[in-house]
């Protein structure tokens, strides 16, 4: 489709941004990092039991076996250090694959990643019977682990190889297979979708240190590959043309972008289901605060995924005590309607 | 000169593309008929339909499976061509009528009357559905409109729309009782059991007054696709071509998700099928392409759905991915043969 290259024209002007100079970054960088360590205190220090900051440093310094401290460390600590990591693997995900795909949709749930996921634990679930979060995170790391190898076989196949635009497409087509399989199995199963719902909204609740364990390491790799991949992605927002007379391999720029994707992306799903709004929205947010220039753009995505996810995670606890709202349905009805005003807010800088 | 060569080679493609479809419509149209778990001959079909049949063959044809074939070319026809504009008018490949809310609007709203309301009244699912997705489209319109609607901002704002109703969908989901959320999640899904004609003439009035509307301005999205510079220079109003274009694919998606269930992936797949398909990228070769294509997909997934795994019945939105998604990844190998690459 002819039109659809044109959205891929690059439109690299960082005068839209609204924090031009490099000084202006790195100043709006240390305010969003402040921003989210008061976001992790208030995670630690706010829920059904309020716990004031100095207890909570307490328990973390002094640890007394007292109530607060246990709920502190046992329950708090363990779901803010997951919050952080689902929040900020989002993020720097969202803005590898719009990167890599030049498309301003790309993110996990559009490219079958978290379809995948669901698939398998759907599968758990009703082959297997499993019901703990620890067996459906392992298994969501299996699915979107596959459903990537599959993505990227359908996306590099024909003459030239894994273009944006066939990347893209195969992703949508991918999820919709997946998601039609999952809701075979969910339409004449009953008690798997009485399981599954509450799987699928998305939640960073009752999830133990082993669960943070057991992700960690694919979120940090993959944050890594992100932080390391911003270079490669101003170059192939020139085109694959442009970007290979620069000296870049384009075909292997892709591959590690899409291997830091599945990584980030993966862990992110297994550790708290999939949650479709940050990866989607917040690399558009750090668009507009910084231009075109996505070694500016993946640092403030993973801060701010990281902000949004635990601010959500947090607001979730207080808005209906003493049950809770599930961080994935908060994410969007706090963040969609800032993404909005943002969106209509200035003249955007394209992909 | 050339361009012009160039377009009427395309325009005898189209044409070779929709007789075919058209065709292979009119014979799954029949099967879909005649087959079922109570089979009926060809010829009593026929003689049914000219008023001869008995009593069993009135019922079954007349009342079962003629509103729902007909329901299933209606419906896949009107996403097809919603589709397809959609896609141009944002210029991007991945737009579908869910991924910018529309759908969203019309899931949230059925399935928020199935959970918590009275849904056993015929008409308020349907109803409630169809004034989700408008509500969804003239929400999103007003969010996206500063001085005109841009396709970039309009697939941004329409994210964050379905984002929200899509968790508003998931509330619904986690709060409701299981056995209200297995009927919803059936309707979420798509399916096309128990159709009848109630579903069929809205669907016909309304595509008959909006099929042609969009063919019409078709031609204005083609000059759209120059940019809107190029578009005004050549005397298109640009903000009122692309505000009747929207209202058309919204009310189109809106009739059709009412009758069928929020079947997404066909109106983001038959426009693709079409381009390819007829090797053109231009709409007003894309939109009737893509709306044979729709209805004959739709229809064609219904029937399999109901025979392949008789007497249970598997519902139209899931085979159509497992259908087409197929078809499209072959498609999507054959694509630089063809020179197109999106």
């Amino acid at each position: 489709m002819a039109a659809a290259a044109s959205v891929a024209a690059p439109a690299a002007s960082s005068t839209t941004a609204l924090l031009a100079s490099q000084r202006a970054r790195a100043v709006g960088l240390a305010a969003a990092l402040a921003v989210l360590l008061g976001c992790v205190l208030a995670s630690l220090a706010i829920g059904s039991l309020t716990i004031p900051v100095g207890e909570v440093i307490a328990a973390l310094t002094a640890f007394d076996n007292s109530d607060a401290h246990v709920i502190v460390t046992e329950l708090r600590v363990p779901r803010t250090e997951i919050g952080l990591l689902v929040g900020a693997a989002l993020g720097a995900a969202g803005a590898l694959m719009q990167g890599v795909t030049r498309n301003p949709l790309a993110d996990p749930g559009i490219l079958g990643i978290n379809a995948g996921a669901a698939f398998a634990v759907v599968l758990a679930i009703y082959v297997l019977g499993v019901s703990t979060t620890a067996t459906y995170a392992a298994f969501a790391l299996l699915g979107a682990g596959m459903s990537a190898v599959a993505l990227y076989a359908l996306g590099a196949s024909g003459r030239d190889g894994a273009t944006p635009i066939k990347v893209a497409l195969a992703g949508a087509v991918l999820t919709a297979l997946l998601v039609s399989l999952t809701s075979a199995v969910l339409i004449f199963d009953t008690r798997t979708l009485d399981e599954f719902r509450f799987w699928i909204v998305g939640s960073i609740a009752g999830r133990d240190s082993a669960v943070v364990l057991s992700v960690a390491p694919f979120i940090v790799a993959g944050l890594l590959v992100a932080l390391l991949a911003g270079r490669w992605l101003n170059a192939l927002a020139l085109g694959d043309d442009v970007a290979r007379s620069l000296g870049q391999r384009v075909g292997r720029v892709r591959a590690a972008s899409a291997l830091g994707f599945v990584l980030l992306s993966g862990g992110a799903v297994a550790a708290a289901g999939p949650i479709a709004f940050v990866g989607l929205t917040v690399p558009h947010v750090a668009r507009t605060l910084v231009g075109a220039d996505y070694r500016w753009i993946v640092p403030y995505s993973i801060v701010l995924g990281a902000i949004l996810l635990l601010a959500s995670d947090v607001l979730g606890r207080v808005v209906a005590r003493p049950g809770e709202l599930e961080v994935g349905i908060v994410t969007a009805v706090l963040g969609a309607p800032f993404f909005i005003w943002l969106v209509r807010r200035r003249r955007l800088a394209e992909l | 000169m050339r361009w012009r060569t160039f377009s009427l080679r395309v325009d005898v493609r189209v044409l070779v593309v929709l007789t075919t479809l058209a065709f292979a419509t009119l014979v799954v149209f029949t099967l879909s008929v005649a087959r079922g778990e109570f089979p009926i001959a060809p010829v009593d079909v026929l003689a049914t339909l000219v008023g001869a049949g008995d009593h069993a063959t009135n019922f079954i044809v007349l009342d079962l499976r003629l509103p729902r074939a007909l329901t299933a070319v209606l419906a896949g026809g009107a996403l097809g061509i919603a589709g397809a504009i959609f896609q141009d008018l944002a210029r991007n490949p991945l737009v579908a009528p869910d991924v910018i809310g529309i759908t969203s609007g019309a899931s949230l709203a059925a399935i928020t009357v199935i959970v918590f309301g009275d849904a056993n009244g015929g008409l308020s699912v349907p109803l409630a559905a169809l004034g989700g997705a408008l509500v969804a489209g003239v929400v999103l319109y007003a969010l996206a409109w500063r001085g005109g609607v841009q396709g970039y901002r309009l697939v941004l704002v329409g994210i964050g729309v379905a984002a929200l109703l899509t968790a508003g969908i998931n509330y619904v989901l986690t709060r409701g009782q299981v056995y209200e959320i297995a009927q919803a999640y059936v309707w979420l899904v798509g399916s096309l059991n128990g159709r009848g004609w109630e579903q069929v003439w809205p669907l016909t009035a309304t595509l008959a007054l909006l099929l042609p509307a969009g063919l019409v301005l078709g031609r204005q999205l083609e000059v759209l696709q120059l940019g809107d510079d190029v578009a005004r220079a050549l005397g298109v109003r640009v903000e009122r071509a692309r505000l009747a274009l929207l209202a058309v694919a919204i009310v189109l998606t809106g009739v059709a998700v009412s009758a069928a269930g929020p079947i997404a992936f066909v109106a983001f797949i038959a426009p693709h099928i079409a381009r390819r398909a007829s090797a053109t990228v231009s709409p007003s070769g894309v939109l009737p392409v893509a709306a044979a294509s729709g209805a004959l997909l739709v229809l064609g997934s219904d029937l399999a759905g109901r025979l392949l795994f008789a007497p249970t019945e598997i519902p139209v939105g899931i085979v159509t991915a497992i259908v087409a998604a197929p078809y499209f990844l072959y498609l999507l190998r054959r694509a630089n043969r063809l020179g197109i690459t999106g």
